[in-house]
């Protein structure tokens, strides 16, 4: 490997044997770093199909004419699905890209492989620590584990591990992005991704320390040390853990989406000041926004629930809004440079749809922006809550955002990781590129259902909307059973997606033919349009406005829309 | 590219259509802000989150007192119970039912309470779709005017254990 | 943003190339905004008076 060292760009901290430099891109690869993007990405692969396991069985529970499992399965099950998506699906899968971004992105060895491998280990033995004590039968609290509802002391003890791990990731994290500027691996400001994941790094840190103040009481109180644990204190305090995670999704995801746009049709930001300026704004406000899941909570006044909903007047929504500009708007520009210059959509037509780098990225764009930014907007507003709290709209919510945007862009990353980390060939080529297509339009069908549903009052985490043993008969409209049934499609076509995704994944790495010392094969021929059609003005996107106008007039008509309903309500304070 | 260092000099300000755009969010994003404040004014439904500390057994004592004072019939062995117009209901919710059975009239304005003697609960007035949290320990009060007459199932849609499915109320107004 | 550092970088770029501050930011913020006014809101909840 010295003579590909002897090649790398200036700088560079490497041991001159723990590192390569990559055969497409020539980017050095720290070859720890390499390790550890390579173990996390494996078990997060292995806690998506359990995790994916389980939605299928909800999926058909939930789905009335079918009402697969009984009560408790149905609540275990929920509670496994919950955690090892949420939290170890999706952490394990944003260590191995903050791994990524700050070795390679910035020229630098890993901080320390000591502390990568005790964040490693924590991380596994605490999954398997919360999975076994859900199996074992104590603890059917679900992922929120609500006080005084009780789990085994193993359960939260798990759920530390995995989050005193997760810290250690992100502090080996900073840690790397420390010696890389002490080094002087890299000139001038840091590339956007790496901005972009620093964004990340920091709110996980936020989450974490959350995390940890409301979960060591917890598990004291569960083994009887402490008498009591307030219920709207561990609500608060739990949220800051459970929604302000979510954010680490949404900026993992959007740094992903600026990655993607690069690695696929080589489009460059328009402009840096704004993208960074966007996260910056993620960075400051974006986390007060946990509140969303305490609007119709007792305790808290409602200057508190207005201020911290609203995202600080809504400075983490314009953040989204303009990433949501910039990124397609530097797509088109990057496909009209290559002489797809023609009409309003002539460079979206001719995008390279086959590869899944590209669809699974551009669909996550698509099903985040109309699907989950404009509910979750609207069903955060404090009012129109009222009739969203804890109804299916909410999952049907959350299935738009950090499953059809986060976990697809991870998904659509992956047909970059396996050929240029592991490097390692792809089988059947052509089922990777229908899976985005797959997995996307599945979750989109299943969150549709189930925010109809929930618009008829349909309860989320509910077994059996018959009541059936209840003191009073109650029952939904006919059309909450339809939407039901298309929430219940919808599961099974994604959890095809899904099951797609984790086989050519494990086929890839476990079977497949090495690629080392040669370019990847791209998974598109290069677009070539009519060349030099025209200049092209980087500062015109008329494509994109248009897109974004679309988009702000579904905003307004569905925010207005439920305000309207709200009106129709009984009057209360 | 994104993956690279950017060259320097990349602080500018927006231009075309970008500096277009961000314009536009920014008034939407002042638009949304100003509407929660304004229902809060002139809006007739709000949650304001009036709530008082409480312990289960003084808040399962009131229950009683008011039970006993305002029974008016009975529904599935569960009192119905009246709250005097423009008075104080209480209403119980534990695993897994909610107690008692209230009957209000349409036009009146009430103070309804509502707390747990357990777990969390969820207050899910259908087919309204009205949702209020319930937490033990804590009193919440919906100022509450029924503008439409019937009888309205309430469900619990919080999570509390395996008979959750059955906890199943009634909110009956003439 | 025309006020130039002696280094020859505006204020708004020095704060996006440093880290640090960001991270004390971002925890500084949220954890004051969100958590620690949310607690002490419940910590004022007065007692119930049933009549
Ligand atoms: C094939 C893909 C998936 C399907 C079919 C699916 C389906 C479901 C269903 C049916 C529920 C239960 C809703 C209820 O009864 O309240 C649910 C809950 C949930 N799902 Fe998924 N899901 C999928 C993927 C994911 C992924 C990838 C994530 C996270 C990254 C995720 C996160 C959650 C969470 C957090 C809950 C709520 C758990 C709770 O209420 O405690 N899901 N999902
Ligand atoms: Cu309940």
């Amino acid at each position: 490997m010295a003579s590909a060292v002897e090649s790398l760009p200036i700088l560079g901290n490497h041991p001159t044997d723990q590192v390569r430099a990559c055969d497409t891109t020539t980017l050095p690869v720290c070859l720890t770093a390499q390790k550890f993007i390579k173990l996390h990405a494996v078990a997060a692969v292995v806690f998506l199909l359990i995790g994916g396991i389980a939605a299928l069985t909800l999926g058909l529970t939930r789905w009335p004419a079918v009402h697969l499992l009984d009560a408790q399965w149905y609540y275990r099950l929920l509670t496994l699905h919950g955690l090892n998506m949420l939290i170890f699906w999706i952490l394990n899968f944003e260590i191995a890209v903050l791994y990524f971004a700050s070795t390679v992105l910035l020229n630098t060895r890993l901080a320390s492989k000591s502390a990568a491998w005790v964040g490693l280990v924590m991380m596994t033995v605490g999954a398997i620590m919360v999975d076994a004590a859900i199996f074992g039968g104590k603890s059917d609290v679900l992922m929120t584990s609500y006080v005084p509802l009780k789990a085994s002391p193993w359960f939260y003890l798990g759920i530390i591990l995995v989050a005193v791990g997760t810290l250690v990731g992100v502090i080996n994290y900073f840690a790397t992005i420390y010696i890389a500027k002490r080094d002087q691996t890299y000139k001038g400001s840091v590339p956007l991704v790496v901005f972009g994941a620093t964004a990340a790094a920091i709110i996980a840190v936020v989450t974490l320390l959350h995390g940890a103040v409301v979960m060591i009481p917890t598990l004291l109180w569960s083994m009887g040390i402490i008498e009591n644990i307030d219920p709207a204190w561990y609500r608060i305090t739990w949220w800051g853990l459970g929604h302000m995670s979510q954010q680490v999704n949404v900026c993992a995801m959007v740094s992903i989406w600026y990655l993607l746009g690069t690695l696929t049709v080589g489009s460059k930001p328009l402009n840096q000041a704004v993208c960074r300026g966007a996260f910056v704004l993620y960075i400051l406000f974006i986390n007060v926004a946990s509140a969303h899941h305490l609007l119709v909570d007792p305790g808290t006044g409602s200057v508190w629930k207005i201020w911290n909903t609203s995202y600080a007047m809504y400075l983490a929504v314009l953040a989204s809004m303009i990433h949501g500009f910039t990124v397609p708007a530097s797509i088109e520009v990057a496909m009209r440079k290559k002489g797809f210059n023609r009409g309003l959509f002539g460079w979206l037509a001719n995008a390279p749809w086959s590869n899944p780098g590209f669809s699974g990225f551009f669909l996550s764009l698509v099903i985040f922006g109309f699907g989950g930014g404009i509910t979750g907007v609207t069903l955060g507003t404090q009012q129109i809550n009222i009739m969203a709290h804890n109804t299916l709209r909410i999952p049907g919510h959350f299935h738009v955002t950090v499953v059809g945007g986060t976990t697809l862009a991870f998904m659509a990353i992956t047909y970059y990781i396996v050929p240029l980390i592991f490097q390692k060939d792809f089988y059947a080529k052509a089922l990777c590129r229908i899976q985005p297509y797959l997995f996307g339009g599945g979750i989109t069908l299943m969150a549709l259902g189930m925010s109809f549903a929930g618009s008829y009052g349909v309860p989320r985490r509910h077994w059996d909307i018959e009541f059936t043993g209840g003191l009073f008969a109650t029952g939904f409209d006919a059309g909450a059973h339809v939407m039901l049934g298309i929430m219940g499609v919808g599961a099974v076509i994604a959890f095809l997606g899904l099951l797609l995704y984790c086989l050519l994944v494990v086929a890839a790495v476990f079977f497949g033919r090495p690629v080392e010392g040669k370019p990847m094969e791209a998974w598109n021929e290069e677009p070539r349009g009519q060349i030099d059609a025209e200049e092209v003005d980087e500062h015109k996107t008329p494509g994109t406005l248009v897109i974004v106008f679309v988009f702000l007039t579904a905003f307004a008509v569905y925010y207005f829309a439920n305000w309207m309903w709200l009106s129709d309500l009984w009057e209360v304070r | 590219m994104s993956i690279y260092n950017p060259p320097e000099g990349w602080l500018q300000a927006p231009k075309g259509p970008e500096r277009l755009w961000i314009g536009l969010a920014l008034i939407w994003c002042i638009v949304m802000s100003l509407a929660m404040p304004y229902w809060h004014f002139y809006g007739k439904q709000n949650a304001s989150g009036e709530s008082y500390r409480v312990s289960a057994v003084d808040y399962g004592t009131r229950v009683r007192q008011f039970v006993e004072a305002n029974t008016v019939g009975e529904a599935s062995g569960i009192p119905i119970v009246e709250i005097p117009p423009g008075g104080d209901g209480y209403l119980l919710a534990r695993m897994w039912s909610f107690y008692p059975v209230i009957k209000m009239k349409m036009g009146q304005t009430y103070r309804l309470h509502i707390s747990s003697m357990d777990l969390q609960h969820g207050f899910s007035l259908q087919p309204l779709n009205m949702n209020f949290q319930v937490l033990p320990g804590y009193d919440h009060v919906l100022t509450i005017t029924p503008t439409s007459t019937g009888v309205f199932p309430i469900i619990c849609n919080e999570f509390c254990g395996i008979g959750h499915h059955m906890m199943t109320g009634r909110i009956i107004v003439e | 943003m025309s006020s130039k550092e002696p280094d020859g970088k505006k204020p708004l770029q020095k704060l996006m190339d440093n880290p640090w501050l960001l991270l004390v930011l971002g925890i500084v913020i949220p954890t004051l905004s969100y958590t620690v006014w949310g607690w002490i809101e419940l910590w004022l909840v007065p007692p119930a008076a049933l009549p």
